[in-house]
């Protein structure tokens, strides 16, 4: 009995001391931190994708709250309102955005001249070659872009052998974009009630040459530009570009485009709500 | 015999019909010449459409250091100043020009005999050297002039010269030192007085008995020249190897051969220094190796540059039907081209025809710890560690061990039992940590 008794002594006696040794030390070298640092990080998407240019989402929460003028790509604007509200700030809403492929090349459209067989990067085989078809601004398909997607939306479609965007999961952070080393991946508004308009190539090859390397490469023939209500389209380079600010979804350049160059994506299905 | 002692490989040497002689390649067709066929800055065209150019004119200027220029290999028309596909398929800008008529310049004197007084001063033939568009003709085309000028924080004692051509396949240089010996001495000494050096060694690899007796012989009455045989072994020809063969120095990493007082040249870049600095001309043509175990006669051929290649496989019976890839260079360092439709460059030192059955890269398998690859590695590095580091994009890893110091000649990638691609990303890793060396030296604003 008093083994038992000497046992659960010496145990509570132990853990107090413990416990005041601790909080001493607790106190003497406590760290103050700003408690809004860990409330707004609950806020954040939790993701670490590192977008915003800070280590991950506890970092930037720290900048944010010791008055860094930065943004998360990733939240929604209800979300960052909400992180701007507890910081007693006022958030500017901004359209949300959505990675396009600017490529139609693949395996469908163009046709394969060489056989690439060394490691699976797109960077590397950038470095050596313009590519299976010899486009040298088009997409290799190796798939770096998908790598680079901390949150995997991204896919090699193997029929087109082109990247495909999960719209429903992409949160516009541009990993991908600055992973490709063609620049094939632009940020542009989601535009979600009516679908975007983009020119779905990136060559700056002159007409004969383009069309030599694809069946639907932009050939800069300006047919689009002319018919722009808006004057929202612009030819440089041998390539048309659609300035995504001031497009209205009218869509008479898909039409007249010859090379059938210019992609237009369907309204996205409704966001599921949760 | 001597060689270098850490890592290197054996292929088989492969030197088929090495003993068949020399042949011009005539060829009437239009040329095209790349504009920028050295390494460092890009050259800028001086020469346009419907101008008349005679041989040995020059058609570009440097636009920055380190430049160099090219040379007319023909008298003839400007028929464009266009782009061209490189070995890449990328396009760069080209000249093409129409031949017509034999029209050379006056300064070239095309007189066979051999000259033995060197008359210029060492200012003067690096000036002739550079205005002749030389570049090493080794493969890497780095500028010679550019070498021949020792920077201030180094001293040439010697000057060693390449011989050695440790890629299987490759015959050109074993070629060159048979038949053209004397001129290639003449070379060497010129080199020598450029530097102010009195000490050169010709290292030549042993399965060249020939070429090491003949060179021997011719360089017993040239003082200071030394003939070395070397033991068999790749990349025996790579400069830092090929220093610590010959004169057992060790060039640190981080630093060039001429920090120990060496500077390397080709037995290619010899002669070409020889035809520069006596004969005044222009370096518009070379020796070039068509082989493989496919092709019917492997010979070489003296051909100008601009030539389009499919016309030196024509010339050796065409491109056989089961040939699985075409390699600007040897199998080692060489490049796949993606069609024959590419014009002959001051680099390109073979075509490899290999078969489809030879053509092609194994499954890479794991990684099973074998040690091979670093065993094989003739700079010391860890390949299978650099390989993870780069796929997980650990840069500051690669640079602590020393990525930039692999000098790329697939060492490590040939010895693996599990065919992985090493040397892939050993590549790219390099690329990334130069760059990101690069941008922390530059001051930003
Ligand atoms: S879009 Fe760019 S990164 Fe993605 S697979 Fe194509 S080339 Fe590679
Ligand atoms: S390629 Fe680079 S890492 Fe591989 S063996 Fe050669 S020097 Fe070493
Ligand atoms: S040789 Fe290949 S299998 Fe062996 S350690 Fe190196 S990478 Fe691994």
């Amino acid at each position: 009995m008093t083994t038992l008794l000497y046992a659960v002594l010496l145990l509570a006696g132990t853990g107090l001391i413990a416990a005041v040794v601790l909080y001493a030390i607790a106190t003497k070298f406590k760290v103050e931190e700003d408690p809004r640092i860990d409330l707004v990080a609950e806020r954040l998407p939790g993701a670490n994708c590192g977008a915003c240019g800070k280590a991950g989402c506890r970092d930037l929460a720290k900048a944010l709250v010791e008055g860094g003028d930065l943004v998360c790509p990733v939240c929604s604007n209800e979300e960052w309102a909400a992180v701007a509200e507890m910081l007693g700030l006022h958030a500017d809403t901004c359209e949300i955005k959505i990675p396009v492929v600017r490529c139609q090349g693949g395996r469908l459209n163009s046709i394969r001249q060489t056989t690439y067989e060394g490691f699976e990067s797109c960077a590397y085989a950038h470095s050596l070659h313009a590519g299976e078809n010899g486009c040298r601004y088009g997409c290799l398909g190796l798939g770096d872009c998908t790598r680079a997607c901390s949150f995997n939306c991204l896919s090699m479609n193997p029929e087109t052998g082109l990247p495909e965007v999960n719209e429903a999961v992409c949160t516009a952070c541009g990993a991908c974009a600055q992973a490709c080393p063609r620049g094939i991946i632009e940020l542009r508004y989601k535009h979600a009630h009516e679908g975007r308009i983009y020119v779905g190539c990136h060559t700056e090859d002159k007409g004969a040459l383009a069309m030599k390397h694809c069946l639907s490469a932009c050939i800069g023939c300006g047919k689009c530009a002319k018919v722009c209500p808006v004057g929202a389209i612009k030819v440089e380079n041998n390539l048309a570009y659609i300035d995504f600010t001031r497009c209205t979804h009218c869509r008479t350049c898909v039409d007249v485009c010859p090379k059938h160059a210019i992609v237009s994506t369907r309204p996205s299905d409704p966001e599921p709500a949760n | 015999m001597k060689t270098f002692h850490k890592g290197g490989v054996h292929p088989n040497d492969n030197k088929l019909n090495a003993d068949a002689p020399a042949q011009v390649l005539t060829y009437n067709g239009p040329f095209c010449i790349m504009v920028s066929q050295h390494l460092g800055a890009p050259s800028r065209p001086i020469v346009q459409k419907g101008d008349q150019v005679k041989r040995g004119q020059p058609l570009t200027e440097n636009t920055a250091f380190p430049g160099s220029v090219v040379h007319a290999p023909v008298s003839g028309t400007v028929q464009n100043v266009t782009e061209a596909p490189d070995t890449g398929n990328f396009a760069r800008p080209a000249i093409f020009i129409q031949p017509e008529g034999d029209e050379k310049e006056d300064f070239i004197s095309d007189d066979p005999t051999l000259e033995r007084e060197i008359s210029l001063s060492p200012q003067e033939i690096i000036e002739r050297i550079k205005d002749m568009g030389i570049v090493g003709l080794g493969g890497a085309c780095f500028p010679t002039h550019v070498k021949l000028s020792v920077p201030k924080d180094g001293k040439a004692e010697y000057l060693l010269i390449n011989g050695v051509e440790c890629e299987p396949y490759l015959i050109d240089d074993y070629r060159l030192m048979l038949d053209k010996p004397d001129e290639i001495l003449v070379g060497i000494r010129i080199l020598m007085k450029a530097l102010s050096v009195d000490k050169a060694i010709v290292g030549i690899e042993a399965n060249k008995p020939k070429a090491i007796a003949l060179l021997r012989q011719k360089a017993a009455d040239c003082d200071g020249i030394t003939v070395e045989a070397l033991r068999m072994k790749y990349p025996q020809g790579a400069e830092k190897q090929l220093v610590k063969a010959l004169t057992g120095r060790e060039v640190p990493s981080g630093k060039l051969p001429i920090h120990t007082g060496c500077v390397i040249q080709n037995v290619g870049t010899c002669f070409a220094v020889y035809e520069a600095v006596q004969k005044h001309k222009p370096l518009t043509e070379r020796l070039v190796t068509v082989t493989g175990p496919c092709v019917e006669s492997p010979r070489n051929f003296w051909v100008k540059i601009g030539t389009p290649v499919s016309a030196l496989v024509e010339a050796c019976g065409g491109r056989p039907e089961n040939t699985g890839k075409v390699i600007a260079g040897g199998p080692m360092m060489g490049k796949a081209l993606p069609h024959l439709d590419l014009p002959v460059t001051k680099g390109l030192s073979a075509l490899l025809l290999l078969p489809e059955e030879q053509a092609h890269r194994r499954t890479a398998e794991h990684c099973i710890r074998c040690g091979k690859c670093v065993e094989a590695c003739p700079m010391g590095l860890e390949p299978y560690l650099l390989h993870a580091a780069v796929r997980n994009k650990r840069m500051d890893l690669c640079e602590r061990h020393h990525i930039t110091d692999c000098i790329e000649c697939g060492c490590c990638q040939y010895t693996c039992p599990s065919f992985r691609p090493l040397l892939d990303t050993l590549r790219l890793g390099k690329s990334k940590v130069n760059q990101i060396i690069r941008n922390r030296n530059t001051p930003t604003r």
